[in-house]
């Protein structure tokens, strides 16, 4: 056929022809097949050896943060299920803490533990998808395919009750809008079950292989004054020696409550970091067996009561006049919070996820910025590479569990 | 002629104010309610100058200048402990008091208390970077300066970050529309045509709520699409049954026949 | 200015009758899809979850390859925003004929919820597509009804089609 008329013409911009030195431009261009989603890395090799490298950032900004300040705060809410897509609960989780923060409600504790239960959850999801593809790119290519199928019993769990399997919006500001289905619970003592013995095996397919101790021990390492420095949080920086964990330094909704540990490296490089995945995954799983017995006990108020807020449940919805009247206000117009400033983190899979609302009293933001833990883990980067082979840069960037949908919102 | 409606905020606004409505205030307490805190500002006003200090929903809030910035974060790393600078952004004032108010976040590890430093500065006023001071500020600001256009000395590399190389405007200052002026609708068939296909690719349908007729007649009978000019009113549309393969079967299959699938009846 | 009137059961121009050459070539082209990896954002991951255990892609004689060059389709899973536009045109030029397109996802189709000022409103405003798949993320099984969809399509063309798509310079 005819080549399609266009602008774009070929450029070689890694061929310097008479260049007395070694140095080679690379592009690893904004499409690659690991997973991880549009980067460009422009690297400078010297051999097989990284000099300076240069990440690129940006090809998946969809202006999320002025979406935030054109839309109603329960409008945003399925928006920032966008961000870190592996783990949509927990984006909508810290959301909605930031919002109930600077509403100064509570949320009832039913409605608690079932948000708990589905960032737990969502935890568990995150890092195994983040071993599927980190040993996808490494090269264990059958790990992927098991600990696929291992997601999609989690995933079964989640659509039996969020309805969708990767974008869940089913966490509101104020709790969750619907109870848990009959049989959930014990489905969930199921799969867990299950995802232990699974998670031997991955353990015993890992973590004593030569192969993968030799690609991963020594590569990428963090000192404590790098993490420090640049923002780190969550696994990168635990992994580096700080004991630095959210839920348990400064915690946040049920967290004084349950008892679990937290894996900490003392080496920074990418081995440490994924044996602190495999070992958090066992500490989810103690969390949530914790959380279905407090399920059991708890008493079944979901929503939080502020009718200037919140609207009513729907049996009082559908009954009561005042109630749909102002459940119509809120929906079409937006509930209006005081004004002020609030910065909430919570802990995500990815390190600190922070959500700063700045609101003048009107129903839109004025300001609401997303923090990412991704994008300070992909400036570090620029940092970190320089002095590795190339090979250990695709190690590098799959054992920092970036997502793209944080880094650029 | 039209009515004039101000340009400096064009963001969505709600329709519907309340006469009578007094927007309440986030409680805000003395630092002195906090020891902490109470240290912490002691320190910071022996040395700078700090205009205000409270504290909002569990976390200082305090006010420097704009030319102390670097020092104040010296300061607050060394000293008294607030080793990180989790989030660095700005806040766009320009129609209310003509400036930029940009706000840094740190945390403490040790006494785990996050403290914001905020500082006002004017819309063509230039500020220090605090790359010397903390490393993640490289790409906070070169965000800062692509959003809003915050003018920042001494970056290493200052140039767009999340908007491409030669994007015009900066994205989240107020006057910005959403869904971006016209160098914005058109950059991407500009860029990969040129502006003389703009009339043959057509612009673009931001109407969420946009019915084109011959989508909705055609186009949604997905798996059921007939030939164009078929009449498809009620009672007189042609029969077309899903069928996973062509009539005469593919050569070399057997002919899948729909009556012959078996339906699992649990997951396994 | 776009092409409403095409007629998906008619192949562009070509009478419809094909010959046995004709059905033996697309009978392979039809059941050896090799797909680019060209996954952006969410539905990315719909689509690794398609190529993985549960919803095999690889029965279907996919294999996804890495490089333009040597890949039939191109499922594009994801937002496409301003600033990857170029690069969307050009690994679709570098993709050799025949290729097709598989839109999938509310942003691939027409820019999803994002209706800001980054974000592409539709893939095919550079690209000309031949399948859309609906849904944020759709599910594997869509995407596999998309994936026979195409198959459908491509057993009823002539394999000297003259490009006919629905939008596109």
């Amino acid at each position: 056929m005819q080549q399609s008329v266009n602008r774009l013409k070929p450029f070689f911009e890694n061929i310097h022809f008479e260049r007395e030195d070694n140095a080679m431009m690379v592009n690893f261009g904004p499409q690659h097949p690991s997973a991880h989603g549009q980067m460009r890395l422009m690297l400078e090799l010297k051999g097989e050896e990284v000099v300076k490298a240069r990440p690129g950032v940006g090809y998946l900004h969809r202006g999320m943060e002025k979406m935030g300040e054109n839309m109603i705060y329960n409008e945003f809410l399925p928006t920032t299920d966008r961000m870190d897509y592996i783990a949509s609960t927990s984006n909508n989780y810290g959301y909605a803490l930031a919002v109930e923060k600077l509403l100064g409600i509570e949320v009832p504790r039913r409605g608690e533990i079932i948000r708990t239960m589905l960032v737990e959850l969502n935890r568990m999801i995150s890092h195994v998808f983040w071993l599927a593809c980190h040993a996808l790119d490494v090269g264990a290519m059958s790990v992927f395919l098991y600990t696929f199928r291992d997601r999609e019993f989690a995933m079964d769990l989640i659509e039996d009750y969020c309805g969708a399997r990767l974008t869940h919006s089913t966490v509101r500001i104020g709790g969750v809008p619907l109870d848990l289905p009959e049989d959930w619970c014990d489905k969930l003592e199921a799969y867990l079950k299950n995802q232990e013995i699974e998670t031997a095996k991955y353990e015993g397919l890992l973590t004593e292989n030569r192969i993968w101790r030799m690609r991963l021990e020594n590569v990428g390492v963090i000192n404590e004054q790098m993490a420090k420095t640049w923002a780190c949080s969550g696994i990168v920086l635990r992994a580096s020696g700080v004991k630095w964990d959210l839920r348990r330094e400064m915690p946040y909704g049920l967290y004084p409550e349950l008892d679990f540990d937290v894996p900490i490296a003392s080496t920074g490089d990418a081995y440490g970091r994924y044996k602190c995945h495999m070992k958090e995954l066992g500490e989810t799983t103690k969390i949530l067996r914790q959380l279905i017995t407090m399920y059991k006990k708890s008493d079944s108020a979901l929503m939080a009561h502020a009718p200037e807020y919140i609207s009513a449940t729907k049996e009082d919805i559908m009954t009561q006049n005042y109630s749909l009247m102002q459940h119509f206000v809120l929906v079409t117009q937006g509930m209006r919070p005081p004004k002020g400033e609030v910065y909430v983190a919570t802990e995500s899979p990815k390190g600190e996820l922070g959500f700063m609302i700045v609101s003048d009293g009107s129903p839109y933001a004025y300001k609401m910025k997303l923090r990412a833990p991704s994008f300070w883990h992909t400036g570090l980067l620029e940092d970190l590479l320089p002095g590795h082979q190339l090979a250990d840069v695709v190690t590098i960037i799959g054992n920092l569990n970036v997502v793209f949908g944080e880094i650029d919102r | 002629m039209r009515k004039y409606t101000p340009k400096h905020d064009v963001q969505h606004k709600s329709y519907f104010n309340d006469r009578f409505y007094v927007t309440p205030q986030t409680p805000k307490k003395n630092p002195n309610e906090d020891e902490v805190y109470s240290k912490d500002v002691e320190a910071l006003e022996n040395k700078f100058e700090i205009s205000k200090s409270y504290i909002e929903i569990d976390e200082l809030v305090v006010y420097i200048n704009a030319q102390d910035n670097v020092s104040v974060l010296t300061f607050l790393r060394d000293e008294l402990e607030y080793e990180m600078l989790m989030e660095m952004s700005a806040i766009d004032y320009i129609a209310q008091r003509g400036g930029f108010e940009i706000f840094y976040e740190m945390l403490s590890l040790t006494k785990r208390k996050r403290l914001r430093v905020k500082t006002f500065i004017r819309q063509k006023q230039t500020i220090e970077s605090v790359y010397d001071v903390f490393k993640m500020a490289n790409w906070a600001e070169r965000e800062m300066y692509d959003m809003y256009g915050v003018k920042i000395l001494n970056h290493p590399n200052m140039k767009r970050i999340l908007m491409p190389d030669d994007w015009y405007d900066y994205p989240l200052r107020k006057t910005y529309p959403l869904i971006g002026d016209e160098t914005a609708q058109w950059y991407e068939v500009d860029k990969v045509f040129g502006k003389e296909y703009r009339d043959v690719i057509g612009p673009e349908i931001r109407d969420c709520a946009n019915i084109d007729r011959y989508d909705t007649e055609r186009f949604s009978r997905l798996g059921h699409e007939v030939p164009y000019g078929t009449d498809i009113s009620d009672g007189k549309e042609p029969d077309t049954p899903i069928s996973y393969q062509e009539e005469g079967g593919v050569p070399l299959y057997r002919k899948l026949k729909p009556e012959d699938s078996v339906t699992i009846k649990e997951k396994r | 200015m776009a092409q409403h009137k095409v007629n998906y059961l008619q192949d562009g121009g070509a009478p419809i009758a094909l010959t046995t050459v004709d059905k033996l070539v697309n009978w392979g082209r039809s059941n050896s899809l090799w797909p680019l990896t060209y996954g952006l954002a969410c539905c990315a991951i719909e689509m690794m979850a398609t190529g993985a255990s549960r919803y095999d892609f690889d029965r279907f004689g996919t294999i996804f390859r890495a490089s333009p060059r040597q890949a039939d389709v191109i499922v594009v899973a994801g937002t496409l925003t301003k600033k990857h536009a170029e690069f969307m045109r050009r690994l679709y030029d570098q993709m050799p004929d025949p290729k097709w397109v598989i839109s999938m996802g509310s942003c691939a189709n027409t820019g999803g919820m994002f209706n800001t000022y980054a974000t592409v409103q539709g893939v095919d405003r550079i690209i000309p597509v031949d399948i859309y798949l609906p849904g944020c993320a759709p599910r594997p099984e869509t995407l596999q009804y998309a994936l026979m969809t195409l198959q459908k399509k491509i057993r009823r063309e002539s394999i000297f089609r003259s490009i006919k798509k629905k939008r596109l310079v």
